[in-house]
């Protein structure tokens, strides 16, 4: 089951290097990983998505709190959380599908970017699944060049 | 002694901090990044620097002396080739949870990634084998540093913890401040068990007819053997060990049943087998433990106290997790238990059935000089008090068959990572450590070639370390799985058309030394050795040359599987 944990960890040089290098080492499967500062200069946030049975999970949690450098990590999966991610996607473009291009774009919500001649960059924000979903949509129009922030994630305020 | 407010360079500060850790000796090799250190060395009087041969010695010299001790190994080694020197040593003490503080000098701050003269990134290549690492970018941050150091390898689980110290920042200078406490925000371990938890343990322990305590390494570290002899005898329950649990409960207790797992008693896997109630305390449900894990233990509830949480529910799922100090644990456990003695005798007369039908022997009936001897006459002439070390192979496993263990702290050995060459250098830095009991190596023909150069160190320093060399003409414990497993096919095994004459090296070294072929001369030798104190002494030991080492439980088999005697016994001798 796919899991999202969120990490506190010491603003330090090397900091994602040792939560990124544990997950290897122990062979936990990481899905994407995703890293910013916070409020607090000397903290910064990560968000991780995982997969895993239970006790896995369970284990990955653990390794993660036991490294010095992380503060406090949570599993959002089961608790009130916004999940997001950003797409920058750059398509071909041409007079024919240039208005079902916009429209979709509409729908999606999304921004354009930039324009040119023959390509058109869009950025679309929304959960991983809905990014999944843009990406297939656009994809019979021909994608150039795609980028994905990886999720960032944390709890829904009370 | 330099106080706080003064203004002292990098390498000063290093040396006032170490002073107000207590450091007795640093384990060291000097080299460029570290000139600084060493000029300031040079006056030092009150912190004893131990020149090793080779910068592997000096780790497993830390971890020794920090295993003999319990207090935290140090070991200062120079940049690039000196630093990676290093990774076998820290790597070992990192799956033993042995505490070491490993200074590296660094290149200085500005031509660190350019690929420098003696540049290697030790931070990146020792982060998953320390507890944590740290590279001072700035000598106002250096004293802190080096109290977290300190801190993180001594508490909770203790580990490895690396300093890199480029060469600016142990020149620059600043106010020096020794922070008396450290907070690391992400570092809280927790000591105290969880009391309602206790108390559950404390009625299964109640209830149960066949209760068994599986003693690992963490009681050792976290000075519990009082605790656990109290229980296991007030409660009556049999005390099995792991190859570092061994001594935290007296080996010649009757109710003592030795070591478990691959070449563990056969009573102690039998037992495991068939006990209701396991009690595992400091210990890790490592693999040579455990064998196939569907069937260890298989009838038992399971309770698993560890300070380390990622240690709980990682190879097996327990039933009753404690996560807490194992001294914490015991002492909680003895005030809730009621003190009233179980009646356990069917359960140990079981057990002692299984000993009378499978007990540890070996053969004594003809004049062949084997390591099984040696061991049993090592541990009756020194009556069980000796610090003992072993190195990794056959004679290891002997060590814990036929030395009998009777306290903490009495046998060092590289368990986790299995490094031979570990043994002399520990045996050197357990002895700087202990100079009121014997201290012992049982070292292979193999891996003592794989640290010799450390005779120097012990000769020079005049070390009356014990070198009790088991000579078998073979990498004995390899040839062992080559005859059980590979169709006889002893590739690469056979060290006796090359192995050097281990006297002529000993004297070489300036190293007393003496020969033993059979029983007689060789109960003269272990006699003579125990008495000679000026230096270190070697007796080569040339034992029968493939003998192996029963009972054993095939890697990933269950105790069904166990092996109790050879096969084919026409490959004996
Ligand atoms: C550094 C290292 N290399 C290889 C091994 C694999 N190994 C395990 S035991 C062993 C044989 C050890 O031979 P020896 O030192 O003579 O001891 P014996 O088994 O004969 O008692 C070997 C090669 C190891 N454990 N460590
Ligand atoms: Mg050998």
């Amino acid at each position: 089951m796919k899991h999202i944990i969120s990490v506190l960890v010491e603003n330090k040089f090397g900091s994602l290097n040792r939560v990124a290098a544990m997950f290897s080492a122990r062979g936990f499967n990481l899905e994407s990983i995703s890293i910013g500062e916070t409020e607090d200069t000397e903290v910064s946030h990560m968000t991780i998505v995982t997969r895993g049975e239970d006790q896995i999970i369970s284990q990955v949690l653990k390794q993660l709190n036991r490294l010095v450098d992380t503060i406090k990590v949570t599993d959002l999966t089961k608790q009130p959380h916004v999940e997001r991610e950003l797409l920058l996607m750059t398509l071909k473009l041409s007079k024919t599908v240039q208005h079902e291009i916009f429209e979709l774009i509409t729908v999606f919500k999304g921004k354009v970017v930039d324009i040119k001649q023959k390509s058109i960059t869009i950025e679309v924000i929304g959960s991983p699944d809905k990014i999944n979903t843009t990406i297939d949509i656009f994809r019979p129009y021909g994608i150039k060049e795609l980028a994905r922030s990886g999720a960032v994630a944390i709890h829904r305020g009370e | 002694m330099h106080s706080s407010g003064q203004t002292l360079n990098g390498s000063e500060i290093f040396f006032e901090c170490l002073r107000r850790e207590h450091v007795e000796y640093i384990f060291g090799y000097p080299g460029g990044s570290l000139l600084k250190v060493y000029e300031t060395l040079h006056d030092v009087k009150d912190i004893q620097h131990i020149l090793v041969r080779h910068e592997q010695g000096a780790t497993h010299m830390a971890e020794g002396y920090a295993r003999a001790t319990g207090r935290p190994g140090v070991v200062l080694v120079t940049s690039g080739p000196g630093a990676t020197n290093t990774v076998t040593g820290i790597a070992n003490a990192y799956m033993d949870s042995s505490p070491m503080v490993v200074f590296t000098g660094q290149v200085p701050s500005s031509l660190i990634g350019n690929d420098a003269f003696q540049e290697a990134d030790i931070v990146g290549i020792t982060r998953p084998i320390t507890k944590h690492n740290f590279l001072v970018k700035d000598v106002r941050e250096l004293a802190i540093t080096i109290r977290k150091a300190f801190f993180l390898a001594t508490t909770g689980r203790p580990g490895p913890v690396l300093v890199d110290m480029p060469k600016d920042i142990l020149n620059s200078s600043c106010v020096f401040e020794f922070p008396e406490t450290v907070d690391i925000r992400g570092f809280k371990p927790t000591f105290k068990c969880h009391i309602n938890e206790v108390e559950k343990a404390a009625q299964k322990i109640a209830k149960a007819q066949r209760p068994l305590l599986y003693i690992g390494g963490g009681v050792i570290s976290a000075e519990a053997s009082e605790e656990l002899r109290t229980l296991a005898i007030q409660q009556n329950i049999p005390v099995t060990m792991t190859l570092q649990g061994l001594g935290a409960f007296p080996g010649n207790h009757p109710l003592s049943m030795g070591m478990l797992g691959m070449h563990g008693t056969y009573w102690a896997n039998q037992a495991v087998n068939k006990c209701d109630l396991l009690i595992a305390v400091g210990a890790r449900f490592d693999d040579r433990v455990t064998g196939k894990v569907d069937t260890f233990a298989p009838q038992a509830y399971k309770i698993h106290n560890d300070i380390d949480p990622t240690n709980v529910d990682k190879n097996i799922k327990v039933d009753l997790p404690i996560v807490g100090d194992a001294k914490n644990f015991l002492a909680t456990l003895l005030e809730v238990m009621p003190e009233k003695k179980e009646n356990r005798e069917p359960w140990l007369s079981e057990i002692n059935a299984w000993r009378e039908q499978c007990p540890l022997t070996y053969s004594s009936e003809d004049d062949l000089l084997r390591t099984e001897f040696v061991i049993d006459e090592v541990s009756r002439q020194t009556s069980g008090n000796a610090v003992v070390v072993t190195d990794v192979g056959q004679h290891q496993m002997w060590t814990s068959q036929f030395y009998t263990f009777i306290n903490p702290r009495s046998i060092i050995t590289s368990g986790g990572l299995g490094t031979m060459g570990f043994g002399l250098p520990a045996a050197i830095g357990a002895a700087f450590g202990i100079k009121d009991r014997p201290i012992v190596l049982f070292c292979g023909d193999g891996g003592f070639m794989m640290n010799v150069q450390e005779l120097v160190t012990a000769v020079h320093n005049k070390m009356p370390v014990k070198i009790f060399l088991i000579n078998n003409s073979f990498l004995g414990m390899v040839r062992q799985w080559q005859e059980l497993f590979h169709q006889e096919k002893y590739s690469f095994t056979d060290l006796g058309d090359s192995n050097p004459d281990f006297v002529k090296v000993a004297e070489a070294f300036g190293c007393k030394a003496l020969k033993a072929d059979n029983p007689e001369s060789a109960r003269q030798a272990i006699t003579e050795a125990l008495a000679y104190n000026e230096g270190p002494i070697l007796v080569d030991f040339r034992v029968v040359k493939k003998d192996m080492v029963f009972p054993m439980v095939p890697a990933g088999g269950s105790i069904s599987d166990m092996l109790l005697a050879r096969l084919n016994p026409k490959t004996m001798v």
